[in-house]
C-alpha cells in the first residue's frame, strides 16, 4: 500500500480497513488481521495501526471480542458507507463544483454522461 | 524507564558536547532521534548503553547506572553501531559466541528477520557485501529481545528494497516492554515507524514530541500559493505550488512530513518549539 503525502497515517489506514469491508475481502463478522501483522503488511509502527482500530472502534465498524482481537461489525458495510457518503458531500463535492463552477460547466451537461457512465458500470458487472 | 537529567558530556573540556540533556523514554515505543551531523547523536546513545561515561548529571537506564556496566544491565541493552567490523566466522558461529550474552534471544526471531532480508544463511559473513552483514547485525540487535535497543543510522548503506524489509521487520518486532531509539538522517525511509521525535540541537534535547501531539498543533500541505494559507511557519518550494507547515487552527489531521518539520525547526525554532512548551 501506498500512503498519500498529505492525510495522517492513521486515517489512511482506517481508509484501507473500510475498503477491505466494502470490497468484502473481510467479511461481518469475520477476524480483522490482529494488530501486528497489519504493522508489518503495511511496515509502519503497530501503535499507529492501534490507533487506527480504535478509531475504527469508535466508529462500531469493528469490535473487540476479549482475549480474541478485533472483528468486522454486522453491519460495518452500512455504516461506511453511510460514512463515506456524507464524507464525499461534505468535503469532496464541494471541490468539483469549484472546478464546475470556474469551467462554467452546467448540471444538465453532466446528466447525459452520468447516465452513460453508469451504463458501462452495470455492464461491467 | 529511562531517564537522562542534566547529563553533560565532552572528549575534551574545551569542547563539549552534550550539555544539560534531559530525556524520559518509555517503553513500546519508537524514538527517531535526529539532529545534524556531529551534533552528538551518537555520543548520547553510547551514554546510554554504558560506552560513554557522563561528566555530570545522571543517567538511569532501566533502573541501572550504564557507567557500572552491570552484566544485568548490559542482557537488556543493544546497540547496533554505525560503522562494524565482522569477525571471520559463520553466521553460526557468530550467533554460538554472542546469543549468551542476551538471555532473551529468540533463533526464531533471528532466523525469520534474516528470512525478511534473504541473507544466504550458509556464507561466511567476510564474504557477504557490506549492506548483508548490516542486515545480520540488524537482525541480531532486534533478536536479542533487549528492553532498550539502539540503532545507529540502520538504513546507511541499505540498497532501497531493503529499506521495506527493514521497516517490516521493526514492525514485527516491537515489544510492549521495549523501548527502541533510532538515529537517522534519513527520515523519509522510517518516518511510518516513528512513534516520538526526539531533536539534538545546541548540545541538548531541544524537542520530545510524540507525532500525533505534532500534527494536533501543525498542520502539513501541499498549497498552490502562499495566501491559500493561514499561519504558515514554514514553506518549501514544491513541484505545483508550496510545501507548508503551519499552525493547525482547524483541528486537520495532516500526515507529517519528518524531513519538512526537521527543516521547519531548524530554521524557524523560535516559532515552533514555544508551541510544544519545553
Amino acid at each position: 500500500m501506498e500512503f498519500n503525502q498529505t492525510q495522517a497515517i492513521y486515517l489512511q489506514i482506517a481508509d484501507y480497513v473500510c475498503d477491505q469491508v466494502q470490497l468484502q475481502y473481510w467479511l461481518p463478522e469475520g477476524k480483522v488481521p490482529s494488530v501486528r501483522e497489519l504493522a508489518v503488511t503495511l511496515e509502519v509502527n503497530p501503535n499507529t495501526v492501534m490507533r487506527s482500530y480504535e478509531h475504527l472502534q469508535q466508529q462500531g465498524i469493528i469490535y473487540t471480542r476479549r482475549g480474541l482481537g478485533y472483528f468486522v461489525s454486522e453491519d460495518a458495510v452500512k455504516k461506511i458507507l453511510a460514512g463515506r457518503k456524507e464524507q464525499f458531500l461534505q468535503e469532496e463535492l464541494p471541490l468539483f463544483f469549484r472546478k464546475m463552477y470556474m469551467l462554467g460547466v452546467e448540471l444538465d451537461e453532466l446528466k447525459a454522461r452520468y447516465e452513460k457512465f453508469k451504463q458501462r458500470q452495470l455492464k461491467a458487472q | 524507564m529511562i531517564s537522562l537529567q542534566h547529563l553533560h558530556f565532552a572528549y575534551n573540556k574545551a569542547v563539549p558536547i552534550l550539555q544539560d540533556v534531559n530525556l524520559e523514554l518509555s517503553p513500546g515505543r519508537i524514538y527517531g532521534l535526529l539532529g545534524k551531523n556531529g551534533v552528538g547523536k551518537s555520543s548520547l546513545m553510547y551514554n546510554m548503553c554504558g560506552l560513554l561515561f557522563p561528566s555530570s548529571g545522571s543517567c538511569s537506564v532501566l533502573g541501572h547506572t550504564p557507567s557500572r556496566r552491570d552484566p544485568a544491565f548490559l542482557q537488556q541493552v543493544c546497540l547496533l553501531p554505525e560503522d562494524f567490523e565482522m569477525p571471520a566466522m559463520s553466521i553460526d558461529q557468530y550467533i554460538r559466541l554472542y546469543a549468551p550474552f542476551y538471555p532473551a534471544f529468540s533463533s526464531d526471531a533471528f532466523e525469520g528477520h534474516l528470512q525478511t532480508f534473504g541473507i544466504p544463511r550458509q556464507q561466511s559473513l567476510p564474504a557477504l557485501s557490506h549492506g548483508q552483514q548490516k542486515k545480520v547485525l540488524i537482525s541480531f540487535t532486534l533478536a536479542t529481545n533487549a528492553r532498550l535497543i539502539l540503532m545507529d543510522e540502520p538504513t546507511n548503506g541499505l540498497d532501497v528494497p531493503s529499506k521495506r524489509q527493514f521497516r517490516k521487520v521493526i514492525a514485527g518486532s516491537l515489544r510492549e516492554d521495549q523501548s527502541i531509539v533510532i538515529s537517522t538522517h534519513q527520515v523519509k525511509d522510517l518516518d511510518s515507524l516513528i512513534d516520538e521525535v526526539l531533536i539534538l540541537e545546541d548540545h541538548r534535547i531541544i524537542l520530545q514530541e510524540a507525532i500525533s501531539s505534532i500534527t494536533e498543533k501543525l498542520s502539513f500541505r501541499q498549497v498552490m500559493s502562499l495566501e491559500e494559507t493561514e499561519a504558515p511557519i514554514y514553506s518549501e518550494g514544491a513541484l505545483k505550488g508550496y510545501a507548508v507547515v503551519a499552525v493547525n487552527r482547524k483541528a486537520e489531521q495532516s500526515r507529517m512530513d519528518m524531513e519538512m518539520f526537521f527543516n521547519a525547526v531548524m530554521t524557524e525554532k523560535e516559532k515552533i518549539l514555544p508551541l510544544f512548551n519545553r
